[in-house]
């Protein structure tokens, strides 16, 4: 209890006094991983929609894919996107190894199929509501994506949520094709990796905390905007 | 216990003759292995508003999702005239309204009509709000709506694409006789406009006060056709005889 008492202090301390290096740590975390969680949305929100309404040979195959996908290894995803960037991949020509870049790329692997399949889960139900409604009124397949996607939005936020979630918990991924290089590609979860093996326990324990406080604050901010929205847009 | 046959439908009157809607041919549907439509045949008036009517589970609302395209028949055609081939729309017993305010959904159902754009679309939207009654309760949610307001932003929603042929399911099922009224009166008033519209319901009293042109379903089968008044006046088989006069059919 000493130890968690210490984290504490230790915690509040490092916040209030706006200790420079923490919030570059943070603000590192939070860059890289809105950008992943964006880039994820982009494409899994789509990929989940055509994947629940779209018909065509193999969707049963990809569909189990993408489920299978969200229980990806990060190791794994690191390693490959690792041998990709190193020296001898196929990708070193664009140098993004040990980059916040690189982050971005593993944790959008990452957090891809988890919003694509959520996303799939929530249109499959709204399309069977939707489903004669559309074809009544001869809309596109992209006005069905279109429409069911706008109006799943708020569904959608947990989806989006989730994979937030993933991401900012990761550290096997980001650390291998990041390095958690002191002022540029440290982050909240490779800092307390290296923390907890300096020894120093309290200061790990304390970055802990804040990574803990900041998801709840996004998901509670999120949650609270959502439900203003949805209150205002239907019963 | 009343038999509904299937019997030879009459010559069509002269006024109807070669003018149709829509055209079914031996069209048959089913639902596994049931028989839900059984090898119905018949043309629907060019104008006016056909009325299908028929007792619960009697294949109205199958033969209309049918002609709609909603639903494949196992054999024979629906063929829809060309002067109405792809200018149709529906309007569903339950509504199915999106998760947006009342003009959303509206301006919703002009995008995808992709009729008009931009200017030409706002004043479209604030014409159909006008023609139904829905100008005070525009930024409303469309699911908070009374069963009514629903029914005629669903009317709305339908006539934004410019339908030639109006399929309409039940659509006063669950509405007071108030509500009722003003969507009968929408309904007449877009009949009068020149679409052309085939209605299903089990409501006698509807029917009388809309039909232009009747069909009687019974048991998946087509039993009567013809111009309303004088079928209802003068039903040709016992089944439907029965339903005029509110017997029941085992």
């Amino acid at each position: 209890m000493a130890s968690f008492s210490e984290a504490l202090i230790t915690a509040a301390g490092l916040i209030f006094s706006a200790d420079a290096a923490l919030f570059e740590i943070i603000g590192l975390s939070m860059r890289v991983t809105l950008t992943a969680v964006g880039i994820a949305c982009l494409v899994g929100f789509p990929l989940g929609a055509a994947l629940a309404v779209f018909r065509f040979p193999g969707r049963g195959v990809i569909t189990v894919l993408v489920n299978a996908l969200m229980g990806l290894p990060p190791v794994v995803v690191g390693l490959t996107v690792y041998l990709l960037l190193s020296a001898t991949g196929p990708l070193a020509p664009l140098r993004l190894l040990y980059s916040p870049t690189a982050m971005v790329v593993a944790q959008t692997i990452l957090v891809t199929p988890i919003i694509a399949a959520l996303t799939r889960g929530v249109i499959v139900e709204l399309a069977k509501e939707y489903d004669e409604m559309l074809r009544s009124m001869q809309a596109t397949q992209m006005d069905t994506i279109g429409t069911l996607l706008w109006d799943a939005r708020f569904q959608l936020v947990t989806a989006c949520l989730a994979g937030l979630g993933r991401a900012l918990a990761e550290v096997g991924a980001v650390m291998i094709v990041g390095g958690n290089i002191n002022h540029s590609t440290r982050v909240m979860t490779t800092a307390i990796a290296l923390e907890t093996a300096k020894g120093e326990l309290a200061v790990a324990m304390a970055l802990g905390l804040i990574l803990v406080l900041l998801t709840i604050a996004i998901n509670a901010s999120a949650f609270m905007l959502n439900n203003a929205l949805e209150h205002q847009a239907y019963a | 216990m009343l038999d509904a046959k299937v019997i030879p439908l009459g010559a069509p009157s002269p006024r109807m003759k070669n003018q149709w809607s829509v055209m079914l041919e031996d069209v048959t549907v089913l639902r596994r292995t049931r028989t839900i439509i059984g090898g119905v045949s018949c043309q629907l008036s060019a104008h006016g508003i056909s009325v299908i009517m028929g007792e619960n589970g009697a294949g109205k609302s199958i033969l209309l999702k049918a002609i709609a395209g909603l639903v494949q028949p196992a054999s024979g055609h629906v063929r829809i005239h060309r002067n109405v081939a792809g200018r149709t729309a529906m309007v569903f017993q339950t509504p199915v309204l999106l998760r947006r305010n009342v003009r959303a959904n509206l301006n919703h159902a002009l995008k995808i009509a992709r009729l008009q754009q931009g200017e030409a679309r706002r004043k479209r939207l604030i014409t159909l709000l006008e023609i139904c009654g829905l100008n005070a309760i525009a930024e409303q949610p469309a699911r908070k709506l009374s069963g009514g307001e629903q029914q005629r932003l669903q009317m709305a929603r339908a006539l934004a694409s410019e339908p030639k042929l109006l399929l309409m399911d039940e659509p006063t099922t669950n509405l007071d006789p108030r509500s009722t009224l003003a969507l009968e009166n929408l309904i007449r008033s877009t009949s009068q406009s020149g679409v052309k519209i085939v209605f299903v319901t089990h409501n006698l009293g509807q029917a009388k006060r809309l039909a232009d042109e009747a069909l009687f379903i019974s048991q998946g089968r087509l039993v009567e056709q013809g111009e309303a008044a004088p079928l209802f006046l003068n039903p040709r088989t016992a089944a439907f005889h029965a339903y005029l006069d509110g017997r029941l059919l085992a």
